[in-house]
């Protein structure tokens, strides 16, 4: 079996799997914010009455992250619904934006976004905030009200995306019936050349299978060049395996993936148990591809979809407006310090925007020091407009008022992760994704550049 | 017992997803607040590009939609995993899609939800079929007539008894899965 059989077959206690198979699986983790999960609460207590209670209070993870720091009045009840269930049903780990429990969420915008606005529990988006508080296991399954949950296959964990309905269903049952996809095998030799990140390899994929080229599939990412991958770089890859139409993305477990999932259970206090899964001799794959990173260069997915593959340096004619560093995808302390490493000392050419991913990340930022100075300072003397409240900001959009928003027809080189019409805004304006490399060079020049001409 | 939809449809193509469907400034409507699930409704589709959408799918000033059949292209709802997406098409009026092709989480919420009927063609109508044509579909014999011209559809097979319970609570209630609420 493949690792997502493997995985698959344990949780449903089953010997074996094949592909097709619908079977019921036991839910490990279930993740929901603050945009899907008042709609999932509603769904729960519609259908299972106004006083159940969760199948598990410890086995739920609410992450408030999309729409925080806004002063749109709906955005904010939001949050209030999501802390009032997690008092209501005990929930163990809500990374709630204030201290109080009673209290009510109000984002202040004469204070705005350059000052912190949130409390001591607040972590940020969602996928990083599971993989740095320790909810990312080896083995187990995931499941989240948000399509990028498939970031979590980084750790070896079965993890993807569903709707309200079925997290509803999941909060009273702590069981989803599923479909156990066919697997797609990506194997990697080599090790990454300098300026060419995990989110070139993804992007270099996509643009190789096609923007549905994965739909109802399974990405698994194996081979001897796996080793030389970063958690962060193999983050950035399964978080993208939906922009293929994947059901999931996942990579073996091996000693750095142990390494960060024991530092972070531990410093959470989070359940530290779990039997990843290995890589059987006996697999069968619908598609079966070896890729030599080190062959791998500076990628751009170009308007309109994650599927428009070129390479940065075929791209020098595309004037930009506008350059945007964050999400999940883009906005971990290694994106900042590749594009830190870039804008160093230098001045930016167009409005760019940086928001960390979590709270973790900025506070990183500003404790690394390079000779003397931050990090983050660094960035802000290069002209990145840089925000104090993480989350997930302008990556998608949301509210008039969210940072670093397109409200004009303009374009943008971005670190996120999606670039359909209208995804960052303005449904005319265009975005064009990048490593956070690229970002960093195009940044500098006004047009997508190639980020190797500025690495030594 | 039969069932059949004559209606005028709507025409999209490839890559529609549901921040087209439904933009994300309007996700903190919440879909299980009945007078926000309808306003979901009054916003659906709105993110098409203007310049190849010139007609409206909510026409200005109505909440709802004349158009109670899509036909799509590939891929149809790729992107977030926003079930805003299913319900604002299904509160506008939509009963169902008929595309060459689903994204998968998309295809799953139409089934959860019980709010769309999508029938993953595999036929590429929308190179054929203008949006202001009259369309019937046909539940039981799987077809789509329109223009004078019969298109066999894939069967919704498992599906259909889900959506036309009313989704998965109602389907897993009636067949005794789960238990009535409260």
């Amino acid at each position: 079996m493949t690792l997502t059989e493997k995985i698959l077959a344990r949780a449903s206690g089953k010997t074996h799997v094949r592909p097709g198979d619908n079977v019921w699986v036991n839910v490990d983790v279930l993740m929901t914010h603050d945009v899907c999960g008042p709609g999932t609460i509603g769904v729960f207590k519609r259908e299972f009455g106004a006083n159940a209670k969760i199948w598990d209070r410890k086995k739920v993870v609410i992450i408030p992250d999309h729409y925080i720091f806004t002063a749109d009045a709906m955005s904010n009840r939001n949050v209030d619904i999501l802390r009032d269930f997690a008092n209501e049903q005990q929930i163990e780990y809500f990374y709630d934006v204030i201290d109080d429990p009673k209290g009510h969420w109000r984002f202040d915008a004469a204070k705005g976004n350059g000052q912190r606005q949130f409390g001591n529990r607040y972590s940020g988006v969602c996928h990083s905030s599971l993989a740095q508080k320790g909810h990312n296991r080896p083995g187990e399954i995931l499941f989240g009200t948000d399509s990028h949950t498939c970031q979590s296959g980084a750790f070896n964990q079965f993890a993807t995306g569903i709707g309200n309905t079925d997290a509803g269903f999941i909060l009273g049952t702590g069981k989803l019936l599923i479909k156990v996809p066919e697997t797609m095998r990506f194997l990697f030799e080599g090790a990454l050349p300098k300026g060419v990140m995990g989110k070139d390899v993804i992007l270099h994929l996509i643009g190789e299978i096609g923007f549905d080229g994965a739909t109802y599939r399974a990405m698994q990412f194996e081979g001897p060049g796996v080793a030389s991958l970063s958690m962060d770089d193999r983050m950035s890859i399964t978080n993208m395996a939906i922009e293929a139409g994947g059901k999931n993305g996942i990579f073996p477990c091996d000693r750095k993936t142990l390494d960060y999932v024991n530092a972070r259970t531990a410093a959470n206090g989070t359940k530290s148990t779990f039997e990843p899964a290995e890589i059987d001799a006996d697999q069968s794959f619908v598609y079966d591809k070896t890729f030599d990173l080190s062959a791998l260069e500076p990628t751009v997915a170009c308007h309109p979809d994650p599927g428009v593959r070129k390479l940065a340096k075929e791209l020098g004619h595309i004037a930009l407006d506008r350059a945007y560093i964050g999400s999940c995808t883009g906005g971990k302390t290694s994106d900042f310090l590749a594009f830190a490493e870039i804008v160093r000392g230098k001045t930016v050419k167009i409005d760019t925007f940086g928001v960390p991913s979590t709270t973790e990340v900025m506070d990183e930022l500003k404790a690394t020091k390079w000779d003397g100075q931050s990090v983050w300072n660094i960035l802000a003397s290069a002209g990145v407009r840089l925000t104090e409240n993480p989350g997930c900001a302008a990556c998608l959009g949301g509210p008039v008022d969210t940072f670093g928003r397109m409200n004009a027809p303009l374009k943008c080189i971005s670190a996120t992760n999606r670039n359909f019409p209208g995804r960052m805004g303005h449904k005319e304006s265009q975005v064009f994704l990048a490593s956070p490399y690229t970002v960093a060079a195009s940044a500098l020049t006004g047009k997508i550049t190639d980020p190797r001409e500025f690495i030594g | 017992m039969a069932k059949t939809i004559t209606s005028k449809v709507f025409v999209v193509r490839d890559n529609i997803d549901t921040d087209q469907i439904i933009p994300a400034q309007y996700l903190a409507l919440v879909p299980t607040i009945a007078e926000e699930y309808e306003k979901l409704g009054s916003y659906a589709l709105i993110g098409l590009p203007d310049d190849q959408y010139p007609v409206k799918f909510v026409p200005e000033g109505t909440i709802k939609t004349p158009y109670q059949i899509v036909i799509a292209g590939r891929n149809f709802g790729c992107g977030s995993s926003r079930e805003h997406a299913p319900i604002a098409l299904g509160a506008a009026g939509v009963e169902a899609i008929v595309a060459e092709s689903f994204a998968r989480i998309f295809f799953r919420n139409c089934v959860a939800t019980g709010e769309l009927y999508p029938f993953d063609s595999g036929l590429r109508l929308c190179d054929i079929v203008k949006t202001g044509d009259e369309a019937t579909l046909d539940f039981d014999n799987d077809t789509l007539t329109v223009n004078g011209q019969t298109y066999v559809l894939k069967p919704l097979g498992d599906v259909r008894p889900v959506i036309d319970a009313g989704g998965l609570f109602n389907y897993a209630r009636q067949s005794g899965m789960i238990a009535a609420a409260e």
